[in-house]
């Protein structure tokens, strides 16, 4: 069996390293102790060891490469006996890494541009799954990353009827989920599909078989539509699964306000006009710095639904939807209520333009509390975004336009104009409840049309 | 006065009804066992164990004439049927008492007489007096077993026709017998005999001998009994019997029609088995009885709330390891332990221990394909085998039938020297769900015999490496 050499955390908190040196080369034979690589952090640099026997069948990432996640395949070492010449990297039975959970469950790793290095790109990159039936399915972790017991038939049905098995109950001995687990989810889904009107409450019920549903491509056959067929990419497949997991637990609703931008708009000018050369603040950099500072005035829409209870987060970490040409990605721009406006509107553009370059670090698009989706700049006048879980809200923004409004004086109503902007808020109501949500609503927009609360 | 309320009464005192019993006192619960003969039912003592004794004579006994193989010599060897039988009661003995201790262990009191329902929480136990008293029971497990089938014409008469508990106790060795039936019973005693030096003839009214076996493993059974001198006559049925003064005769219709008549000293009826439900009170209760088989649900749980069945008394497979299973899961339900699930009858292992042995869990290559499985067979030989050869037990099987689309293990077969104590590694991996490859990243100890599972699993993946 190889073994996957994995890239060490030096620290509890360290997420990525530099593979500074190897030193081995493919075909070593290496025993365990054995030093075989040097790592660098910004703070240390430290010894890889072996810690099996074995033939250095495969180094994936090369000498020198920056910013390798922790946990990443780094190298694969044959055993005894074994070809090293027939081993593909991601192939072999690793224990599952502790705590990072293990690559199924976070595509982030995957599909990220920068998770498989570039150096690896001709013959080390992962080939796409091998057959079902000859392949290792690595143990299901729950999203949580506590690992999900079940049994290997259970495992690889699941995985041939696409059911994601972190979400089925077990009712084997201490909830390990078996065979009969999944045959019921997907009798539960089959049944789903066969039903002429799916309605959203059954689709909540149904297990997440992705992808069940009619085939596109048996109506094309039989209709003889023309198409073209797009593989899809590592990144595609996670925004579907993503998504469909998103709009199938998590239970959406939508808050909507207009917001007046004049005085945040001449606000603005006035701050562009004041600071350095080569800095101009958006519209969009206010945006995320109301947001993050609403996000403290009103801290429970800054929460996830963890199964069994609320985790309030005391940062706001935005993440700020950003399109690319292989799909959506979403930077986050993290402790924004404590950064200034200069200082948000620098990370946006470096963020922004690394994700179309694919050059982001995986620690740079995890994580996050919010979210904010902005389509302004397409003339979208408004719209309601799909929860980026384990958010507990995210925030979609429309186009600034001039609109009338009517003025409310003593003197009595008269229309004006002003500039106004729709913004919907998507809320998981398991944390956010209508209220919370419309008071979070409110704070935005007070500060947007108060703007010089941004600037202390 | 003695106490006589309940949480659970349980009516017999075999292998499904004991382990129930003790079950029930590791979980707190109240328990008792009416038996009315002897603790450990007939499979302890008229069954599985005493056979066992008597089939170990039997191969101890070949392995003395073939002495001279392993470089022994051994000549004039005789052997003392009564010793045999001896030896056979006495491992009986011990463990009925085993079980009294174990019971008595666990604080079950054992009260002796046959058990009858005898109204809604009530019991009556009549003692071998005919003193009768009520116990009163909140929950009632019936696990009165079966007892032997009696075909018309073939009724045991205790002299010249035998059902088992008479072939475990011969008053002398016949020259000349009949089995009629070829399940695991009728083939245990026509192996036993025949070794002995019994002529022994085998009827059965299907094409094939332990048909319940997968086709394959029952046609090597057919060849190496034939091999071993036993006369198996299948598609036939013994439609009369003629008893003389100390031999009968028998009317056997042959596959084409014809009949002929085979004189022998005894017959042996080994026709199936008919549940224990009479005498036990059913009558006025909505537990229902099919074909002398009480109907449960997948629970133990009868019609009749409170009232429970298990083991032989609720139909096939007829095994004491699903007796004593049904009893844990009946008393787990009564007791509300979570995460309780019904028998999975698709992993009890079946053993036949005949020489050779036949042992086998799961679904057979036909049955897989006829539940519609597209199926991936493994086979290895026991020629094939180290230990095998170093045993001289060169001759057997196993086989593996796989899904071939999700790997599951379906069934393992297997015939051969000691694969009655092989047949549970497959069983642990059909509970754990395991697939083709866990089993092939297994390592099997050498050398064993068990290596053949390994083999047969890699050679349905033609990966097979000594054969």
């Amino acid at each position: 069996m190889s073994v996957d050499i994995l890239m060490p955390a030096l620290s509890p908190t360290m997420e990525e390293g530099t593979l500074a040196k190897w030193w081995v080369k493919e075909g070593d034979a290496v025993s365990s102790g054995d030093v075989i690589a040097e790592i660098e952090t910004d703070k240390a640099t430290m010894e890889v060891e072996a810690v099996d026997e074995g033939v250095v069948a495969k180094i994936v990432v090369a000498e020198g490469t920056e910013g390798v996640a922790v946990n990443a395949v780094i190298a694969v070492l044959a055993e005894d006996g074994e070809d090293p010449a027939s081993i593909q990297p991601g192939s072999a039975k690793t224990p599952a890494p502790i705590p990072a959970p293990a690559a199924e469950s976070t595509p982030e790793q995957q599909t990220a541009p920068e998770a498989a290095e570039p150096q690896a790109k001709s013959d080390a990159k992962p080939e796409a799954a091998p057959s079902a039936s000859q392949s290792e399915t690595p143990s299901a972790t729950s999203n949580s990353g506590t690992r999900v017991f079940s049994s290997p038939l259970a495992r690889r049905i699941a995985e041939q009827n696409s059911i994601d098995i972190t979400v089925l109950a077990g009712s084997g001995p201490n909830g390990r989920v078996v065979k009969r687990d999944v045959e019921a989810a997907m009798a539960a889904g089959a049944g789903k599909a066969s039903t002429a009107a799916r309605t959203v409450s059954s689709a909540a019920t149904a297990p997440l078989a992705i992808g069940t549903g009619p085939d596109p491509r048996k109506i094309a056959g039989q209709l003889e539509m023309a198409y073209e067929e797009i593989p899809a990419s590592g990144m595609r497949k996670t925004i579907a699964r993503r998504l469909v997991e998103a709009k199938q637990t998590v239970p959406h609703f939508y808050l909507t306000v207009d917001i007046e931008l004049d005085a945040l708009l001449a606000m603005r000018k006035q701050v562009n006009a004041a600071v350095p050369e080569g800095v101009k603040i958006s519209v969009n950099d206010m945006i995320i710095l109301a947001s993050a500072k609403a996000l403290m005035d009103e801290p429970d829409t800054n929460a996830s639904w963890a199964g069994d209870a609320i985790l309030k987060y005391q940062s706001a970490d935005v993440a700020v939807a950003v399109a690319t040409e292989g799909g959506l990605i979403t930077p986050v721009i993290r402790d924004a209520q404590s950064k200034s406006l200069s200082a948000i509107s620098e990370e946006m553009i470096d963020l922004a333009s690394r994700a179309r370059d694919g050059k982001l670090k995986p620690h740079e698009y995890q994580g996050g509390t919010f979210s904010i989706s902005n389509l302004g700049m397409f003339g979208i006048r408004e719209f309601a975004a799909v929860i980026n879980p384990p958010h507990g809200a995210i925030l979609a923004v429309g186009k600034g336009e001039k609109r009338p409004v009517v003025r409310s004086s003593d003197a009595g109503d008269e229309l004006g104009i002003a500039t106004v902007m729709s913004a919907t808020l998507s809320c998981d109501h398991r944390v956010v409840d209508g209220a919370v949500g419309a008071r979070w609503l409110n704070t935005f927009q007070r500060r947007l049309e108060n703007p010089l609360s941004l600037l202390i | 006065m003695a106490e006589t309320s309940y949480d659970i009464v349980v009516i017999g005192g075999g292998p499904g009804g004991y382990v129930a019993a003790i079950r029930a006192a590791q979980l707190g619960l109240k328990a008792c066992v009416v038996e009315r003969e002897h603790l450990g039912g007939i499979c302890l003592n008229w069954g599985c164990i005493p056979t066992k004794a008597l089939l170990r004579s039997a191969e101890v006994g070949h392995l003395i004439q073939n002495a001279a193989a392993y470089g022994w010599k051994a000549e004039n060897v005789t052997f003392d049927l009564d010793k045999i039988i001896e030896r056979s009661r006495g491992v009986a003995k011990q463990l009925s008492q085993g079980v009294g201790f174990l019971l008595k262990k666990n604080k079950v009191p054992v009260i002796e007489g046959s058990g009858k329902l005898a109204g809604k929480g009530k019991v009556e136990v009549t003692d071998k007096n005919g003193k009768k008293n009520v116990l009163s029971a909140k929950n009632t497990i019936l696990a009165t077993g079966a007892r032997a089938r009696v075909l018309p014409g073939l009724e045991p008469d205790g002299k010249l026709v035998w059902t088992y508990r008479e072939a475990m106790v011969p008053d002398s060795l016949p020259k000349t017998m009949l089995v009629v039936g070829s399940g695991a019973i009728g083939i245990e005693f026509a192996s036993f005999y025949n070794d002995l030096g019994v002529e022994v003839t085998v009827v059965e009214v299907v094409d094939r001998i332990l048909s319940a076996e997968d086709e394959e493993i029952s046609a090597l059974a057919h060849k190496a009994f034939t091999k071993a001198g036993i006369n198996i006559i299948t598609s036939a049925k013994v439609t009369g019997v003629q008893r003389g003064k100390n031999d009968l005769t028998a009317t056997i219709e042959m596959a084409d029609g014809k009949t002929e008549n085979l004189k022998v000293d005894r017959l042996i009826s080994a026709v199936g088995i008919v549940g224990n439900v009479e005498d036990i009170g059913l009558d006025g209760t909505a537990v229902k009885v099919d074909r002398s088989h009480i109907t449960t649900d997948a629970y133990g749980q009868t019609g009749e709330a409170g009232v429970w069945a298990i083991g032989d008394l609720t139909g096939p497979p007829w095994l004491a390891h699903k007796a004593s299973h049904e009893g844990i899961i009946a008393v787990e339900k009564i007791a509300g332990v979570e995460g309780v699930h019904p028998l999975d009858t698709s992993g009890v292992p079946g053993c036949t221990y005949a020489r050779p042995q036949v042992a086998s869990v799961g679904l057979t290559e036909a049955q897989a394909k006829a539940a519609g499985h597209k199926v991936r067979v493994g086979r290895f030989p026991f020629v094939g085998n180290g230990k095998a050869i170093a045993l001289g037990e060169p001759e057997g099987l196993v086989k593996t039938v796989f899904d071939d689309k999700t790997g599951e293990l379906l069934g393992a077969h297997m015939i051969g020297a000691e694969v009655t104590e092989l047949i549970q590694g497959f069983g642990i991996a059909k509970s754990l769900e395991t697939t083709e490859q866990d089993l092939m990243h297994t390592v099997f100890p050498h050398p064993t015999l068990s290596e053949m599972m390994h083999e047969s699993v890699l050679d349905a993946y033609d990966k097979a490496v000594h054969f």
